[in-house]
């Protein structure tokens, strides 16, 4: 088997909303740097290939429909591109990958915003595109009205018909970003001194994407970053999301139950991929909930006295682990041997569960094959294996000229 | 004079986008790497600046409907930039230019309150607007906002955001784990505004952050600008005016009309930006200066400046020869898309400008290079200490932003030539005294929400 991709999932104080309050937790420091910056250099300690920051333009909630009224669990969070910036020269491996929130926001600005961190991280930059939550979200920008939902109005034809074009509309948006990555060739700038031209303007192309939620003309204002195209990422739990990655994304993260649930995914996925022709230029990982110890036993207890505080047994999309370091080398194994790419670890609790990731389970992966660190590739397309794209309208061109 | 002496003032800005920027000197190194915002931010560091200031594009000018090839051309996302320079600066400040036509107010204000928390504090925003289709053609919400509605906006936009940093308390979050209260109230960040532009609801996601409230800075000298300046608007003024003759009546005005809304002295700072060139003589930076104004306005270059007034293709005018023969066509469709018009009345301009030619046997180019090639502090630095100096101490302005002609290195030989001299005089620090960039301006922290509600 090759070796898998490796990456982690970073939020808040950890994935588990009671932890917080765990002993190994820093809870004054969620939004001092500091924190962000020893968090990443944790994870780059381990050589992983790279780091996602979880965001939402919402408030966290425990209620999925609606901003809920608890002060007991961590509330506040800071914009994922930004910590992402801010930890990028601090760093110097690692890929800086912040969620980014598609259907309430601009193209043009996260075009530029993920451009501009792919020049501040000299090409580790990519984007995890989230489309708009589904509660509470449409009234902070007060352009949109959806309708009130609830977990009986989701299964209705009429909310899956707009959730259905609410992910045809984050096609469309990382359409444009990707156009707009593109719409610089990467020597369009010449310094011709002797014609005063500071651009080669026929190396700058209008990308004039007309859809049916927006239109951008460009070009970016940003020139061609460093990678040619940063890395899009997606989440999805069903076909509609498999779609839109099978479309436009590089990495898919998907959240497997058990092996049969993994091989039901990849079908799927598969069949989407098949019918784009895809297949090659889209990783899937599978994302795991972690949380670990030497002794199987400590580690469900610790989650157990997370589950006590916070009243109530953790409930989340991605599988659940407790156990040891080698036990979880297992799980991966299995992972890789269903055919993931690469799996992506949400800590429990932060940085106690990225600690003991790094310094026993990545290892426990080296030796077993299973995880091979490519820090001597600069860029993390690089290290994903993926060639660096031509600009879309060079080829174009080529084929004009 | 009487008193302590005023502190100056200092930002820096990375030129860039205009003709002022000498591109083609062998010293100049790239507008856009990482390395070359990191240079000039730790230059202007250690140069003591309260500040660095970084503008903000969202189209590329066009010529004629071709993209703009003469000036500089690219650059890179405001905020994205100022969060990586947060982690290699400590003390400076970190101010945007940021539009509020083509944003939202809680994307926008969720973004500056995330720069203030992941600086220690340095954030600050310079609130523009902007009205034309050619712009909105890149974005969601489109074209064109009238003048008037696009203030409206503006103004609706700042309320929303100010309500936005104000709906936590600088005490909400306690994070006790012991006993496992997070939250001190249960609806901290809860909001709504419903205004003529906007009706926008729900919970404000980013806990108050160290300043408060990011740093807020405007340009605008008409009467209704002057008074959102000196009442509920900016703690900071971008101020056009170079002379003393025009600055001290602004100057006193913004602060009679700041006292009037009971604002105390001192809290609104008035800042015109300009560039420098130094000299070891006197005729030395004379002569420099030349240098420079010619390496910015080439003969085509000069065409073009002039064709942002006339608005008519001048590329058949003869640099060397006399101005155009022409009526300007204001009307007309606009030759150069996406650049600010700088005059209001052109018929006016080009008056003045056949005049100043006539007067002085200016060529096309000669005259642009009179009209447009001006840096606004030329000398010796001992000179340039002088006059920087004594426009502040006699109330031209608190400070000033500063550019150079040369990306990156330009700003070093002001940092290490005219610094000293005004640390000497002690008009400048020699030491940050505090960590903010309110503390770097002496501007008071906002009261926080809970303690108004308290008291």
């Amino acid at each position: 088997m090759t070796a898998l991709h490796l990456a982690v999932a970073l939020d808040g104080a950890g994935w588990h909303p009671a932890a917080w309050r765990s002993p190994a937790a820093r809870p004054r420091d969620l939004f001092a740097a500091t924190y962000w910056k020893s968090l990443v250099a944790e994870a780059e300690r381990g050589r992983l290939d790279f780091v996602t920051f979880n965001d939402s333009l919402t408030l966290q909630s425990a209620d999925h429909f609606a901003p809920d009224q608890r002060t007991d669990q961590v509330r506040g969070r800071l914009d994922a591109t930004l910590i992402a910036a801010r930890v990028a020269p601090a760093s110097d491996r690692i890929g800086l990958v912040p969620v980014a929130t598609a259907t309430h926001t601009e193209p043009f600005h996260v075009s530029k915003a993920i451009a501009t961190l792919d020049y501040v991280s000299t090409g580790r930059a990519g984007v995890q595109i989230r489309s708009g939550g589904l509660a509470g979200e449409p009234a902070l920008f007060g352009r949109r009205e959806f309708p009130a939902l609830s977990a009986e109005a989701l299964q209705s034809p009429q909310i899956q018909q707009l959730i259905t074009e609410r992910f045809d509309e984050t096609a469309d948006f990382i359409e444009v970003i990707r156009r707009l990555w593109d719409s610089w060739e990467d020597d369009a700038e010449i310094r011709d001194a002797a014609t005063g031209r500071f651009i080669d303007r026929d190396k700058l192309h209008y990308i004039d994407f007309k859809g049916r939620w927006f239109s951008v003309r460009g070009p970016s204002i940003t020139p061609r970053p460093p990678q040619g195209q940063p890395l899009v990422t997606v989440l999805g739990h069903g076909l509609v999301p498999y779609r839109l990655a099978a479309r436009q994304a590089d990495v898919l993260f998907v959240t497997p139950q058990d092996a049969a649930h993994g091989r039901q995914i990849l079908d799927e996925v598969r069949g989407e991929t098949d019918a784009t022709g895809r297949g090659e230029q889209l990783l899937v990982f599978a994302d795991l909930l972690v949380f670990l110890d030497a002794d199987a036993g400590a580690a469900a207890a610790r989650k157990a006295r997370l589950d006590e505080w916070d009243g109530a047994e953790l409930f989340s999309d991605a599988q659940i682990f407790t156990g040891t370091p080698v036990a979880l080398a297992d799980r991966i194994q299995e992972l890789g041997e269903l055919g993931f790419d690469g799996v992506r670890l949400r800590p429990g609790v932060l940085p106690a569960d990225l600690t003991v990731l790094v310094e026993s389970v990545v290892p426990e992966l080296g030796r077993r094959g299973l995880f091979q660190p490519r820090y001597d590739r600069p860029t993390l397309r690089d290290r994903l294996g993926f060639a660096r794209p031509a600009s879309r309208y060079l080829l174009a061109n080529g084929s004009a000229r | 004079m009487t008193g302590p002496r005023k502190q100056i003032v200092l930002g820096a800005y990375l030129g860039g986008v205009n003709h002022h920027t000498v591109w083609s000197d062998p010293a100049a190194g790239s507008q856009i790497a990482f390395s070359s915002f990191k240079h000039v931010a730790r230059t202007a560091e250690r140069g003591k600046f309260d500040f660095f200031f970084l503008a903000e594009g969202l189209v590329l000018r066009e010529r004629l409907g071709r993209i703009f090839d003469q000036d500089v051309i690219g650059r890179p996302d405001t905020l994205t930039v100022l969060a990586a320079l947060a982690d290699v600066t400590d003390h400076l400040g970190l101010v945007a230019t940021l539009n509020s036509t083509f944003n939202e107010p809680f994307e926008l204000a969720r973004q500056l309150a995330s720069l203030d928390h992941l600086s220690g504090g340095r954030a600050g925003w310079n609130i523009v607007t902007s009205s034309d289709a050619f712009t909105g053609a890149n974005f969601r919400r489109g074209g064109f906002l009238r003048r008037e509605d696009r203030y409206v906006r503006a103004q609706e936009f700042l309320a929303i955001a100010r309500r936005l940093w104000n709906s936590w308390a600088d005490d909400d979050v306690v994070a006790d784990q012991q006993s496992g209260r997070f939250l001190r109230r249960p609806d901290a960040g809860a909001f709504a505004f419903a205004g003529q532009q906007f009706e926008v609801s729900g919970r404000f996601s980013v806990p108050r952050s160290p300043q408060g409230q990011p740093v807020i800075l405007q340009a605008g000298v008409s009467p209704e600008g002057r008074d959102f300046a000196a009442g509920g608007g900016p703690d900071a003024i971008f101020s056009p005016y170079w002379t003393l003759a025009e600055a001290q009546p602004f100057y006193r005005d913004i602060q009679q009309r700041a006292a009037a809304h009971g604002r105390p002295p001192g809290s609104v700072k008035i800042l015109p930006s300009g560039a420098f060139v130094l000299g070891d003589t006197e005729a030395d930076a004379i002569e420099r200066h030349h240098e420079i104004t010619r390496e910015q306005i080439s003969g085509r270059g000069a065409q073009i400046l002039l064709e942002t007034v006339w608005n008519r293709d001048l590329s058949g005018y003869d640099p060397d020869g006399p101005l155009p023969d022409v009526d300007p066509e204001p009307e007309a469709p606009l030759v150069i898309q996406g650049r600010a018009r700088l005059h209001q009345n052109v018929f006016e301009t080009v008056a003045r400008w056949r005049a100043i030619a006539e007067e002085n046997d200016y060529s096309l180019r000669q005259l642009a290079i009179h009209e447009f090639g001006h840096a606004e502090f030329v000398g010796t630095p001992t000179q340039i200490a002088d006059r920087l100096d004594s426009f502040v101490q006699n109330d031209g302005s608190d400070g000033f932003i500063l550019g150079s002609h040369l990306t990156p290195g330009g700003l070093d030989e002001f940092v290490d030539r005219v610094v000293p001299l005004l640390q000497e005089r002690g008009s400048l620090r020699a030491e940050y005294e505090g960590t903010t960039l309110r503390d770097n301006l002496g501007l008071p922290a906002p009261a926080s929400p809970a303690t108004r509600a308290a008291g």
